[in-house]
């Protein structure tokens, strides 16, 4: 699947959402990035960290059923586009709902699975799946 | 810029070519084209190749080198350039063939495209497919390049209540074209309620959605316009190139039902051309996924957005509609051998143009126009060929 | 100073399997097994899950709950677990990163059969109370599994909580812990090993009984407290009839352990068990209520708590995490061999290259 250091690096970011705003025209980026796509040079020095807080709804979804071999044990399972509260959009999967109730719209939350492992002796990898927000108590 | 024509085509069968090698193809194709155009070998300048992943299929890198060498350009050290653009390799080394030929470096070249998708098992070759994708972003969650592309359906039916069965139609088409053409991986018409039945892949797309693994080489000559006519009576004028790129994650678009790459890059070749889209009688798209060709045909001018689905419905695109589109069989009937597909889109148009076509001819032929698609739309080149 | 717990959070997997599903595969009376053991179900986890997703989701269920409190803080935190994925590299530095602590932090991973997250608790008692550190985070998560066909596998479930550990604005004061501990060898599992042993009924009188009432009793005698002095008690729990029998032996009424005691609905979630129990209860306990909670691990050892709920937890915002009862009441029932698909008990093909 992925070897330790490059899958490593990106661990801020699997984990936490860690991000990056731009200071200088207030768009946000997810991954982090260095430069900022609009305002390119003036965004230099002006990239501030920060993490998304997790939630948001879903922008699009579908139901795979020809997985890859990580994701065999899963299938058929539900992968969405999910447009956070922050403004980015990112790609993951919908866990704890059924397929036949996934809708455009829905509110979902971040929460941190595991997406693989190198082999049974290799290092396991984690990062996040989105979970539909449920009533609390 | 000069004017280039294509003065040679040549293209092998499209399919599981359990018999011919990597190099096997290649050479089949490019001698194809050589002697359609009735070179000599020392005549050609340079030697461009299209390729996604020979590294991974075969564990071959370099494959410009080889093909030179296997075909005999190698002997003239002739100079050879691999392009990779993920499903855009052909086609952006039809335009960078194109670009030396124009800005007069080179006479004449030799651009090919090639894949051996089949000596590895289907689930490393869709894994290889899916690198045409974000690998650490998109794919590592598992999103595989069907999934992808069902999330770009689903939003389309969601934002122009495109539906499933228009979808599945250009599969139907595409299917009616292939029997028609003696290359094509598949030559079976296919009806619409089997596309609709057939397993899914990723929602709502399934097994009939998506373009087969296949291996498969296509190749063309080209040629600077004022020394075409040496060699053919119908050398077939390239009126314009262009390409552009998008980004790579789909989830960082503002917008997935359009390829916004697709979009420039028409604009872009309509101008240089001096045409737009009523001027065009035959299209070859990129059809790797069904929703793929309903985006395209809005994108390049062709259909109001949203309206796509209903013009397949329609018939608008088949063979004898407005606009006959991927009258080949398209990547899902003629095969998709990843880094031959652009330039085998070009092999169609060349042959419509010239009115050999045969059973699949487009009567009255006179502008075609080529997208090629690389992943979910980060990298796009539209030709727009015609006959002089 | 008052060392205590400043948060608690929990988690548990939503799917669950009946004893009844199991002994229908295994040919045997899983209505007796489930009488006979008191559970009705248990909670199987995810292909997706395992100790490092629970105790991460349960660690920040805590953080969620106390929103003031920065996790750089945290200067220690323990998992204890018998299911820890890696048997070398520890699942706490990766649950450490997850809820965002420092670098400036000790971290390692605890194993005492069932009373791993106890244990680890006693460890962030004492480097809270000695000042060496603002706050530490222990916590007892398992995803155990029993062999197939055993009686263990009626139990064995997955589940965890975690528990802020500090000496400001505690919602409950730790008064004392004390342990009781000797090597009885019970119930354990060999390196390499797929699935525990047991010494059958040896588990029983030698074993839970004789450390969960010696453990109890030393609490009793140093705090000079009986059963009565209590509103709640939660103690281990490997199926539903044990805690109700060493209940009764102490002095202890069904009433005193209900809220505490949810092996009947999730099986036994091992390191999670004490820690879950004990979350149930401050889910729902009112300032000036009294905890007593004795943990037991096999191998063997049990570790009990004198704990005071404070008016602090008027002002703790509880919701702002799912309560143990949201957990337990969302489920998804699933067969034997979607359960065994799950648990990876199906022999898959290995991987051509």
């Amino acid at each position: 699947m992925m070897v330790t250091a490059r899958f490593w690096r990106e661990n801020p970011s699997r984990y936490n959402l860690a991000a990056k705003r731009c200071n200088n025209c207030g768009k946000v980026f997810f991954p982090p990035r260095a430069v900022c796509s609009v305002c390119h040079r003036k965004s230099l020095g002006k990239m501030e960290c920060i993490h998304l807080k997790g939630e948001g709804e879903v922008y699009s979804f579908t139901v795979v059923h020809e997985a890859p071999s990580h994701f065999e044990m899963l299938k058929p399972y539900v992968v969405v586009m999910v447009k956070m509260d922050e403004g980015v959009m990112l790609t993951s999967q919908l866990i704890d709902v059924g397929a036949k109730d996934v809708r455009i719209g829905m509110r979902v939350r971040a929460t941190l699975r595991r997406l693989g492992e190198d082999g049974p002796a290799g290092v396991i990898y984690y990062g996040y799946k989105f979970a539909p927000v449920r009533q609390e108590g | 810029m000069r004017d280039v024509a294509v003065i040679g085509i040549g293209d092998t069968k499209f399919g599981e070519l359990w018999d011919l090698s990597f190099r096997d193809i290649g050479i089949q194709a490019g001698l194809a084209a050589v002697e359609d155009a009735k070179l000599v070998a020392e005549e050609i300048d340079a030697l461009y190749v299209g390729n996604m992943s020979a590294g991974r299929f075969i564990d071959q890198e370099h494959v410009a080198a080889l093909i030179a060498d296997y075909s005999g350009l190698a002997r003239d050290n002739t100079p050879a350039t691999r392009i990779e653009a993920a499903g855009a390799s052909g086609g952006l080394a039809l335009r960078e063939g194109y670009l030396a030929v124009a800005s007069g470096m080179h006479d004449i070249v030799v651009v090919g495209g090639a894949e051996k998708m089949t000596d590895v098992g289907d689930v490393l070759a869709t894994e290889i497919q899916s690198s045409a994708a974000d690998q650490q972003w998109e794919v590592v969650f598992g999103a595989t390049f069907p999934a992808l592309h069902a999330m770009i359906a689903r939003r389309h039916m969601h934002e122009y209540g495109t539906t499933r069965e228009q979808i599945a139609q250009v599969a139907v088409k595409n299917h009616r074209h292939g029997a028609l053409n003696p290359k094509a991986q598949f030559q079976r018409e296919i009806e619409l309620a089997s596309v609709l039945k057939a397993p899914p892949v990723a929602e709502p797309l399934g097994v009939f959605d998506c373009a087969p693994f296949s291996d498969g080489a296509a190749a063309v000559v080209l040629c600077s316009m004022e020394k075409a006519r040496r060699y053919t009576d119908a050398p077939i004028r390239i009126a314009a190139s262009a390409q552009a790129s998008d980004t790579l994650a789909l989830h960082t678009r503002q917008d997935i039902t359009s390829f916004r790459a697709t979009q420039v890059a028409a604009r872009e070749a309509f101008k240089r051309a001096r045409k737009e889209p009523k001027d065009v009688q035959l299209a070859e798209v990129h059809d790797n996924f069904t929703i793929s060709e309903i985006l395209a045909i809005e994108d390049l001018g062709f259909f109001p957005k949203g309206q796509g689905g209903r013009a397949t419905m329609e018939g608008e695109t088949a063979l004898g509609g407005k606009l006959a589109v991927n009258t080949s069989g398209g990547l899902k009937a003629r095969g998709d051998p990843i880094g031959a597909t652009g330039v085998a889109q070009i092999v169609e148009l060349v042959q419509q143009l010239r009115g050999t076509a045969g059973k699949r001819q487009v009567p009255g032929a006179k502008v075609g126009m080529a997208q090629n698609v690389g992943g979910t739309g980060a990298t796009v080149v539209v030709t727009i060929l015609e006959v002089v | 100073m008052e060392v205590g717990i400043v948060s608690y959070g929990a988690y548990v997997p939503r799917y669950r399997i009946t004893p009844q599903e199991i002994g229908r595969v295994w040919g045997s009376d899983g209505e007796a097994m489930s009488k006979g053991l008191m559970i009705y179900s248990k909670s199987v986890p995810s292909p997706d899950e395992d100790v490092i997703t629970i105790a991460v989701e349960a660690a920040r269920n805590m953080m969620r709950r106390v929103p003031e409190i920065d996790p750089k803080d945290i200067g220690a935190l323990y998992t204890g677990s018998e299911s820890h994925p890696y048997a070398v590299k520890p699942s706490g530095t990766i649950v450490a990163e997850a809820i965002g602590c420092s670098p400036n932090m000790t971290v390692a991973d605890y194993e005492f059969a069932c009373k791993a997250g106890t244990a680890a608790i006693q460890n962030c008692m004492g480097l809270v109370g000695a000042g060496m550190v603002k706050y530490a985070v222990a916590i007892g998560a398992d995803t155990s599994q029993g062999a197939p066909g055993d009686p263990l596998e009626y139990s064995a479930s997955a589940g965890g909580a975690a528990f802020l550990i500090g000496a400001k604005d505690v919602i409950a004061t730790i008064n004392h812990t004390a342990s009781f501990t000797t090597d009885t060898p019970d119930f354990w599992r060999r390196e390499g090993q797929d699935y525990p042993s047991h010494g059958g009924r040896f588990t029983g009188e030698p074993a839970y009984f004789k450390h969960v009432t010696s453990g109890a009793k030393l609490v009793f005698k140093n705090m000079g407290s009986q059963a009565s002095d209590y509103q709640y008690a939660v103690f281990h729990q490997p199926n539903g009839k044990f805690p109700q029998r060493v209940a009764k032996m102490l002095g202890f009424t069904d009433k005193q352990i209900e809220v505490g005691l949810l092996t009947p609905q999730i099986g036994n979630t091992y390191s999670g068990a004490v820690p879950l129990g004990l979350s149930a209860v401050l889910d729902v306990a009112e300032p000036g209520e009294r905890i007593f909670v004795v943990a037991y691990g096999s191998g063997a050892g049990s570790d009990g708590f004198d704990i005071t709920v404070t008016d602090n937890i008027k002002r703790f915002n509880r919701l702002a995490a799912p309560l143990v009862s949201h957990y337990v009441n969302d489920r998804v029932v699933i067969d034997y061999a979607t359960y065994a698909k799950f648990r990876g008990k199906i022999r898959v093909k290995e991987e051509v290259a």
